[in-house]
């Protein structure tokens, strides 16, 4: 292999990893608060279908990508409502939120499908591009790419080094302890909801905007659910998070390779791939499946009502 | 402001009542999203959810909606009932298509309606083994179905593309991604010359009744829902969990199979790309919205399969899409989850005492 194909590689595994390491993130702060919201897919495609109509009629893309976080978090304050004031199963109005979200946003698209944007262009840092090998992967992407990885290092600090962290943990793992300590747990619960909810918006926005500046129903192909899977497999960790979702950006991109190499095996048949990689994943971590339950949020997916 | 009270013992009344204050709510955002796009509010519902059964034909195609939501809807209930989270109709659906259609064209020249037999057969067959195949991942090595069941859902439309633009593909079709069509000896009987409505629906009614049969009067039925309400109650019991699993996914797989095997051989007479819009997941409305009861499931079957023939109509008269539907759907399933509370709460102002007895 040459030095070229593998460069592109890395580039293009980066890029089909970013809108999974967002939704993976933001569903992982989630999670650590003690929700599990299933509703990703759909925000998802919410935000991806307002971020490209916003950008097509306005013109600006930091307009549609701003309006797609918003409308991200609008459908995740929908769920927040639901789950924590009203007390509804998590997984039935996760799963209710995806549904709502595909058929939401295939309704306002239709008139969209076929209208094309100059997406969002590559931010090309001189000289560090030019590293070999690694260069066009980390110095050669958009703008989104590298906020990505700001976020990543921000939610990094987030429970490495501040108090919020630990609030987050805290409300997540016994929620009755905390708020007997006094912390906020709805507050909390909704505050990281609603950040989940913009970083699905702004995944979606990554892929309606950046990666494929078109919108087709049902784009997002699958990957708010990956995602949940991605977050389990890394254990709630973000630096497995941003290993793994690269992983699967490459595991997504390999029918474009091996259909470059000449393999003759059906594109269908190798767009299998990621949903395949998924279960074997699930079937990895399901070996460590006391660790699993000894690292994930105690209240996970439970709802909690204030004993006032 | 006002507050939530628990009730002491969860009202029946409003589980039964629940499912129609979210179709009323539903009534009234969908004339909210009318008359914000523009059309008179009434009118327009009309036309979704009426005017489709106005005449004969409408209620025809109604059948035709109706029967493969029936059959997924009948089978998920049982898993639901099992509280195993099967999501994976929709892929069990398509298997099931696929593994029936293709029995279907791989023998063009068998003269007897006898074919109809094995067409089914692998097509319910098809299914069972989707469904299966999560059964085991559960089982053996207790990965969550919803998440396997999704991938496999992702994974069976890939196949069915895999499928259409190559091996099956019709040799004489211009190139176009289709089998060849389903000869007359593999295509279900219609109940009335002239219109599409199969035997399927027939199918659908006796699945359901069966469900209610098993549910209601028999010891895996009874077990089933042990196992929904208490895990530790059906260890303690000594029921075999995994058989259980192991039941509920193949009798849902298999019936969704079913659906998907008289889909192709039945409205459609070819296998395409496209061969579901999202049964397998409106399906899982249907359930919810019918109470996981055989009976409320009918009902429910009813009313999603309206909000198809409803997209259809709004978009020939209004040129509104046709994926209005999905939104319709998804409105219904949150008004129901939200008006679900009245179940388990009462609604109180904030200043008022408590009730002491409920």
């Amino acid at each position: 292999m040459d030095i070229d194909l593998v460069q592109n590689i890395l580039y293009a595994s980066v890029r089909n990893g970013t809108p999974l390491l967002l939704v993976a993130l933001g569903e992982m702060v989630c999670e650590k608060s003690g929700v599990l919201n299933l509703g990703q897919e759909g925000m998802m495609l919410i935000g991806a279908v307002i971020g490209f109509m916003v950008a097509v009629s306005t013109g600006s893309l930091g307009l549609g990508i701003l309006a797609a976080i918003c409308a991200g978090a609008l459908s995740a304050a929908l769920f927040g409502f639901l789950t924590l004031t009203l007390l509804t199963n998590q997984v039935a109005t996760g799963l209710a939120l995806t549904i709502f979200g595909t058929g939401l946003s295939a309704f306002m698209g239709t008139g969209y499908i076929g209208k094309t944007l100059v997406g969002l262009q590559p931010v090309n840092i001189p000289y560090l591009m030019d590293i070999p090998v690694i260069g066009k992967a980390v110095f050669a992407q958009d703008l989104l790419v590298y906020l990505s990885v700001v976020i990543f290092l921000l939610i990094i600090w987030l429970f490495s080094r501040s108090r919020y962290g630990l609030v987050i943990r805290a409300v997540g793992e016994n929620p009755e302890a905390a708020h007997a300590v006094g912390l906020p747990v709805l507050k909390t619960r909704y505050l990281a909801v609603l950040f989940g909810g913009g970083m699905a918006g702004l995944a979606g926005a990554y892929l309606s905007i950046a990666y494929t500046p078109l919108w087709s129903e049902g784009m997002t192909s699958g990957k708010g659910w990956i995602a949940l899977a991605l977050v389990v497999f890394a254990s709630w960790k973000a630096e497995r998070i941003i290993l793994g979702a690269y992983l699967f950006g490459f595991a997504s991109i390999l029918h474009l390779i091996m259909q470059g190499s000449g393999y003759d095996l059906s594109p269908n048949i190798l767009s299998m791939l990621p949903y395949v990689a998924t279960i074997a994943v699930l079937i990895i971590m399901s070996r460590k499946q006391t660790m699993t339950r000894w690292l994930a949020p105690k209240s996970l997916g439970e709802s909690y009502r204030p004993q006032s | 402001m006002l507050r939530l009270e628990a009730r002491r013992h969860d009202s029946t009344l409003m589980a039964l009542v629940s499912p129609l204050i979210a179709t009323a709510l539903t009534l009234v955002a969908g004339s909210i999203l009318f008359s914000l796009l523009g059309h008179s509010p009434g009118r327009a519902l009309y036309t979704f959810f009426i005017a489709p059964l106005s005449d004969l034909y409408g209620w025809t195609e109604l059948g035709v909606k109706v029967a493969p939501l029936m059959l997924c809807a009948a089978g998920l209930n049982m898993c639901y009932q099992a509280k195993v989270w099967n999501i994976g109709a929709e892929g069990q659906l398509v298997i099931g298509a696929l593994a029936g259609g293709y029995v279907g064209l791989m023998f063009p020249d068998t003269q007897t309606h006898w074919m109809l037999v094995p067409v089914l057969g692998f097509g319910i067959l098809g299914g069972m083994a989707w469904a299966g195949l999560a059964a085991w991942l559960k089982t053996r090595f207790n990965t969550n179905e919803i998440l396997t069941t999704i991938m496999m859902n992702y994974i069976a439309l890939y196949g069915l593309l895999y499928a259409v633009h190559g091996p099956l593909k019709d040799p004489n079709g211009y190139n176009f991604p289709e089998s060849a069509q389903f000869s007359e000896f593999v295509t279900l009987p219609v109940l009335f010359p002239d219109y599409r409505i199969n035997i399927s629906i027939l199918f659908g009614l006796f699945a359901l009744a069966a469900s209610w049969i098993v549910l209601n009067r028999t010891l895996p039925g009874f077990q089933m829902r042990v196992l929904g309400q208490d895990q530790s109650a059906a260890a303690f019991a000594g029921f075999n969990q995994n058989r259980i699993v192991w039941s509920v996914m193949l009798v849902s797989g298999g019936l969704a199979g079913l659906a998907g095997i008289c889909e192709v051989a039945g409205s459609i007479g070819q296998l395409v790309p496209q061969i579901s819009p999202g049964y397998g997941y409106t399906a899982i409305i249907v359930v919810f919205l019918g109470r996981m009861s055989p009976i409320g499931i009918f009902f429910a079957s009813i009313l999603l399969g309206i909000t198809y023939l409803g997209g259809e109509m709004v978009q020939m008269n209004f040129n509104l899409p046709k994926s209005i539907t999905g939104l319709f759907q998804g409105m219904l399933l949150f008004f129901l989850l939200a008006s679900d509370i009245l179940i388990h709460y009462r609604i109180l102002p904030a200043n008022r005492a408590s009730r002491v007895h409920s």
